[in-house]
């Protein structure tokens, strides 16, 4: 096992894919020469050259459809977006073509496809660059949606979504780049729709994914201290739902927190909430809580933005709400 | 039709006055034209019929005036060349060479459709003849062709992409940014401006800021050009121009077709009334496609009344078979609504050597 970061387990991922396949190319704003805004490219352009690592002009909406026109005839995307927030440009693509196009031919043009690239707010971006975008996209039938919040997890999500014949949307973290973590030295594969119970406990469950993980895995630790122990669920997957992790660990506990950074209208918790009032009705000792971003876009000043997040200290606090502890 | 300069409209019609009799090629080339315009005719005129009795349900968008830039373009295209196109997709569908029994059963909703039942009449599908759809979002298709092209080029293929579209796309931001890849990566996409003058009602001076619009692809230093697109074998010129361009030098073209067409936008659109007078509509059904190259055959002696009547009586033997095949052919089962939302494959083995499928 290596220590690396969830860039480099990215960036691994990306040329193992590459090596296997010739039919996987990456294409994007900066990800050849500038090796990625983020860097998770690094070096691809010089192993792949210019066809298979494509630097594009600022065309979301076009680069999102050369995508779907090559998955079309046989090639294997992976088209990287800035962020997400860029991503809403591309959306007819996304949603009208990539995720309809097997349905409305019947059958005849799957999307072997990949759309990646940061989600989420990072620090004092402000409105438009800091949106968690997942309820968005697992709302659309023929989309997947996945959301790795470690190293660990990147790559091998990184590396299914790759080979997998859907389009897959991979929900990477801005404030997760640096990151580091446990990576095996061999090849593996996260298989998509599979959740990992990250930490065992008996008195709550949390139900999160992305980088939500870290900030239930720090509440857990503060809870602890004070005895009660969690079941984190980290979904990893969003669409695929693997609905039976989420069932099983609220059977135990009893108590179900769902963590998400995205707004709270209409947010996936609603749809996990409605998943556990249905198949745990009996098992609940108390209504399911969520901790969601602040019903506000992303303010600027630091003090605001920390009020708007769904924080460390939101979460115990849900938690022990749940516990009618206060 | 040189980069940055205007073609002539002038089809490739005899210029002396006493031509050479027409040969076999030329006989061969004219009736399978008119075969495949007629064809589509007949067909599209059964389309209505079948709407105004509840056949066919949803948005119906006939393709009636424009044949000949169907027939045209695809009458140049090899089997393992691609289309795309939009909504206005029927008669492509035939043209591409589609079975007129798979199309209509499409538009009736059938398992035996193109896309079994699923996409309707804006989105009829066919892998086979590398009929990459009809697609309901104006300019939609622009960057997918886009991806085609350069998947082409990516494999290293000499084969090409014709992406048809209405004029009222190129005032969407898909078809500028498609364009400029398209250009900039040296991609074999012939882009094909439809231009019927009307984007539903909306005239197209009353859309875009220049009128020759064709003249867009100067923005993209893109070889462009402007075609009479009633006349079957003009199109076809251009399209030979184009097509042999992006096979030799992987680079696109433009093309503005100047057509018309002669039902309402839809089927539930008036033929003439509120956006064109029909003093304007009968100026320009005098410029049928079909009655064009009906007349330029009759001229070179390709074609007599009687062969006319008997293709006549065959295509629509041929229509009527499809709505019989099509009345026929069940209904999806009901199973079929959750079918086809994912496949439940991966890529298990790679492709390491880039052997292309
Ligand atoms: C993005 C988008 N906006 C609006 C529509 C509704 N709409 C459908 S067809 C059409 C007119 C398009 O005209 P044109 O592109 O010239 O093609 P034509 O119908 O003449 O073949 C409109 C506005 C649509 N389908 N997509």
């Amino acid at each position: 096992m290596a220590i690396i970061t969830y860039r480099d387990a990215l960036n691994q991922a990306l040329r193992e894919e590459m090596q296997r396949d010739a039919r996987v190319f990456l294409m994007g704003e900066e990800v050849g020469v500038y090796q990625g805004a983020y860097k998770v490219s690094k070096g691809l352009l010089q192993e792949f050259g210019e066809m298979r690592v494509v630097d594009t002009p600022i065309t979301e909406l076009g680069f999102a459809g050369v995508g779907v026109g090559a998955a079309m005839v046989g090639l294997r995307p992976v088209i990287e977006f800035m962020t997400w927030n860029f991503a809403l440009l591309a959306l007819d693509q996304v949603v009208n073509a990539a995720a309809k196009m097997l349905y409305m031919s019947g059958g005849q043009f799957n999307i072997p496809m990949v759309f990646r690239g940061p989600n989420g707010a990072a620090l004092q971006l402000g409105a438009q660059h800091s949106q968690a975008w997942e309820s968005w996209l697992a709302h659309i039938p023929g989309l997947k949606v996945v959301a790795p919040g470690t190293p660990y997890d990147a790559k091998g999500l990184l590396k299914a979504a790759i080979r997998d014949d859907n389009p897959v949307c991979v929900l990477e973290g801005e404030m997760l780049y640096n990151n580091k973590g446990e990576v095996p030295d061999g090849e593996y594969i996260v298989p998509l729709g599979v959740a990992d119970l990250k930490r065992k406990g008996e008195h709550a469950t949390i139900v999160t994914w992305g980088k939500q993980v870290l900030v239930a895995m720090a509440a857990a630790d503060q809870l602890a201290k004070d005895g009660i122990t969690i079941d984190v669920v980290d979904l990893r997957s969003i669409r695929p739902l693997d609905e039976r992790a989420i069932i099983d660990s609220v059977r135990k506990t009893n108590r179900c927190v769902v963590l998400e950074e995205g707004w709270y209208f209409a947010g996936v918790g609603a749809q996990i909430t409605d998943l556990v009032q249905r198949e745990c009705f009996d098992d609940l000792d108390s209504p399911v809580i969520r901790v969601t971003q602040a019903d506000a876009p992303m303010p600027y000043a630091k003090g605001l933005e920390k009020a708007a997040k769904a924080d460390m200290p939101k979460t115990i606090a849900a938690v022990r709400r749940a516990l009618y502890l206060d | 039709m040189a980069k940055r300069t205007t073609t002539a409209k002038a089809s490739p019609k005899p210029a002396a006055p006493v031509a050479a009799a027409a040969s076999d090629a030329e006989r061969t080339l004219h009736m399978s034209l008119l075969r495949s315009m007629l064809l589509q005719r007949r067909f599209e005129e059964r389309c209505a019929e079948a709407y105004a009795i509840g056949r066919i349900g949803g948005f119906c968008h006939l393709y009636i005036g424009q044949e000949a830039v169907s027939t045209g373009t695809l009458s140049h295209l090899r089997p393992d060349d691609y289309m795309i196109t939009t909504y206005r997709d029927h008669g492509q569908a035939l043209a591409r060479g589609l079975t007129p029994r798979s199309v209509m059963a499409e538009l009736f909703g059938r398992v035996d459709g193109c896309a079994g039942g699923k996409g309707g009449s804006m989105h009829m599908f066919d892998k086979a003849t590398g009929f990459l759809g009809g697609h309901g979002i104006v300019g939609g298709h622009l960057p997918i062709a886009t991806g085609v092209g350069f998947a082409i080029k990516y494999r290293g293929g000499d084969q090409v992409i014709c992406c048809l579209f209405g004029e009222a796309a190129v005032n969407n931001g898909a078809f500028h940014e498609s364009l400029n890849m398209a250009a900039l990566w040296k991609l074999p996409v012939i882009f094909i401006i439809e231009n019927n003058r009307y984007g539903m009602g909306t005239a197209v001076e009353r859309a875009s800021a220049i009128n020759d619009i064709y003249q867009r692809a100067s923005s993209y230093d893109m070889h462009r050009g402007v075609v009479d697109g009633q006349d079957v074998l003009a199109v076809r010129a251009a399209i030979d121009e184009a097509v042999t361009r992006a096979r030799t030098e992987q680079s696109p073209t433009l093309l503005e077709m100047r057509t018309y067409r002669f039902m309402g936008h839809s089927m539930s659109d008036a033929v003439s009334g509120t956006y064109r007078s029909k003093a304007e509509l009968d100026e320009y059904l005098k410029r049928d496609p079909i009655a064009l190259l009906r007349a330029h055959m009759e001229e070179r002696g390709t074609l007599t009344e009687q062969v006319m009547q008997e293709l006549d009586t065959e295509l629509k033997a041929i229509v009527q078979d499809a709505w019989d095949f099509a009345e026929a052919s069940p209904e999806p089962p009901l199973e079929a609504l959750m079918e086809n939302v994912y496949v439940d494959t991966t890529s298990d083995t790679g492709n390491a050597a880039g052997a292309w499928s």
